[in-house]
């Protein structure tokens, strides 16, 4: 039985933002069957009574005083934009 | 003899006797990548004008701590200011950071002069360094060999002796498993000990920095530089440094060395299993008893961490989106089409598949069966630790179950690339510190590495064990033929 089909792949691709080609979505579906088919070995475990770790330390809630503090220079920020105009970073139309 | 045979302490001696200056360090360290790198390739990028100015200041200004002066490498997921950092990715090929990670602040005020960054897989995504997007790293003691990964650059710089130091990050045995095959020593601190600020991150609850070098003592004085709480990483802990060289007093007496039997187990070597061996009659020579324990949970690690690691990444690697920095895709119709060309053309496959599993992972109607169940499997794999570091002091076992394989011997299959770090990544998942140390050498001449794991922030005792069974043996003292 496969675990995810081709259809599958295409949707979680569109989640993800990467546009895939015929042969990618191809791939990553055998690839990504193999994997998942692989991780489901974990439902040999009975997990019923067993709390998620989502962090290793017991930590919580790290406050700091809400202090204003000098930001990232814009000048310097837009040296790394590959679009930028009057001090602002250029995209694509977003609305038609 | 090259000037970084000689451990830190001895070099600061050298320079306080008017031996060697700063300049020279500088010095023997890009001649040696000058001599070498075309073969070894570790390097990414280098900055020989900034470091050399920066040497000659050093020595002007005269010394002023244990590190200063030292030539050092950086991964390149380590941003520096105005130096190139890449990820060794398509998608950042040409960003330079305008802020320092909190761990290059610490070395600056320490002294240590960068010389460069270091190659490895994209995204730390990798355990062979293959999956760079620029340059393949070499094993320096066998070229046709991977030198492991993703701190394969790392390590493969300092047991080439081009920097006697480096930065690599661990998130499954991205520091350990490199140092192991490339016959150096390489730590992953406990997670929290040393401050993400400045990493770019590929799983923020198992991602850690930490210190590669060619000896136990030098490694130590390194974390030091490098550990405590930081304002800009809220999973940062709140634990103070400590003088970690302190205690390597080669005394280990009366030390209780649990032995995992999954550790030495099916899919081990032979030849792996016997250096482990080997190495556990020599710490019992040294006073130290040891018994056979089981950490009934490890062989879910991997299935665990690939869950995981993949769902933070997918969410993590969300930024590359072509608009603030990187790369951007050509000829885009919209917004939503920027994006998806940008990140199709600037991630490698392997990132790709990584951000694919976890996105599936976190879908809806999918994040209980498997993102929950692995946290929940996580839980036991921590316990199982936690259990056996009740009664014993350390664990010991191999850092990998062979030594290097061959540059393009298994590229092409994710699953066996994933199960070399069998051995490593239940550490990261439950957070303790791991430390890999040369422990022999393969029939084919290439390095094995012991790993030693400690308690949470008992990296004192980590090294003191490490420290005192590398000074029984010799096999640090060995040296790849360039």
């Amino acid at each position: 039985m496969t675990r995810i089909s081709e259809e599958q792949v295409r949707h979680v691709a569109h989640l993800a933002r990467l546009a895939v080609t015929d042969e990618e979505v191809h791939t990553f579906t055998e690839q990504l069957d193999a994997i998942i088919t692989f991780a489901e070995q974990l439902n040999e475990l009975d997990t019923s009574n067993v709390q998620p770790t989502s962090h290793v330390l017991n930590m919580k809630n790290v406050l700091r005083k809400d202090e204003s503090a000098p930001g990232l220079d814009r000048e310097e920020v837009l040296k790394n934009a590959p679009d930028q105009q009057d001090g602002q970073i250029r995209v694509p139309s977003i609305i038609e | 003899m090259s000037l970084f045979d000689h451990k830190l302490t001895e070099i600061q001696s050298m320079i306080e006797r008017k031996e060697v200056s700063i300049p020279d360090l500088v010095d023997e360290s890009f001649k040696r990548i000058a001599a070498v790198d075309g073969d070894v390739k570790a390097f990414l990028a280098l900055d020989e004008e900034h470091a050399r100015k920066q040497a000659e200041e050093a020595q002007a200004a005269g010394k002023t701590g244990i590190l200063s002066g030292i030539p050092i490498g950086v991964k390149d997921n380590i941003v520096t200011k105005g130096l190139r950092t890449t990820a060794a990715s398509q998608i950042l090929h040409n960003f330079d950071p305008i802020y320092d990670a909190t761990v290059v602040n610490k070395l600056r005020e320490a002294g240590t002069i960068t010389v460069g960054k270091l190659n490895m897989d994209e995204f730390a995504m990798g355990s062979s360094t293959e999956n760079s997007s620029f340059q393949k790293t070499r094993n320096p003691w066998n070229l046709a060999h991977v030198p492991g990964g993703s701190s394969g650059g790392s390590a493969a710089a300092v047991a080439a002796g081009e920097v006697p130091f480096s930065l690599g990050s661990d998130t499954g045995g991205s520091i350990r498993q490199p140092a192991s095959f490339c016959g150096v020593v390489g730590m992953k601190p406990t997670y929290g000990r040393v401050s993400r600020f400045g990493l770019i991150a590929f799983a923020s609850s198992l991602d850690q920095i930490g210190p590669i070098t060619r000896n136990v003592e030098d490694n130590a004085h390194l974390l030091e530089a490098i550990v405590g709480v930081d304002p800009y990483d809220s999973t940062s802990a709140n634990v103070p440094a400590e003088n970690f060289a302190a205690g390597l007093t080669g005394d280990i007496k009366g030390l209780r060395i649990a032995v995992p039997k999954e550790y030495l187990g099916e899919g081990v070597s032979e030849e792996v299993r016997q250096s482990v061996l080997a190495a556990l009659k020599v710490l019992e020579g040294l006073g130290a008893t040891w018994e056979e324990v089981s950490l009934p949970h490890s062989k879910y690690g991997v299935a665990t961490y690939y869950l995981l690691a993949s769902s933070e990444a997918s969410s993590n690697l969300a930024r590359f989106d072509g608009i603030r920095y990187g790369y951007r895709a050509e000829g885009a119709e919209n917004l939503i089409d920027l994006y998806k060309k940008t990140r199709a053309e600037g991630f490698g496959d392997e990132v790709k598949r990584r951000i694919m599993l976890g996105t599936f992972a976190l879908s809806s109607g999918y994040y209980d069966a498997y993102y929950k169940k692995a946290q929940q499997v996580r839980t036991l794999i921590k316990k199982d630790f936690e259990d056996v570091l009740e009664n014993y002091d350390v664990i010991i076992g191999p850092t990998t179950p062979t030594p290097a394989f061959k540059i393009g011997e298994i590229i092409d299959d994710p699953l066996t690339m994933y199960a070399n770090d069998i051995l490593t990544i239940p550490v990261n998942l439950a957070g303790v510190p791991g430390i890999s140390v040369p422990c022999g050498f393969a029939e084919n001449g290439l390095p094995l590495g012991l790993q030693i794991i400690g308690r949470h922030f008992d990296e004192k005792n980590v090294y003191r064990v490490a420290h005192a069974y590398e000074q029984a043996t010799d096999f640090h003292k060995e040296k790849p033929k360039l």
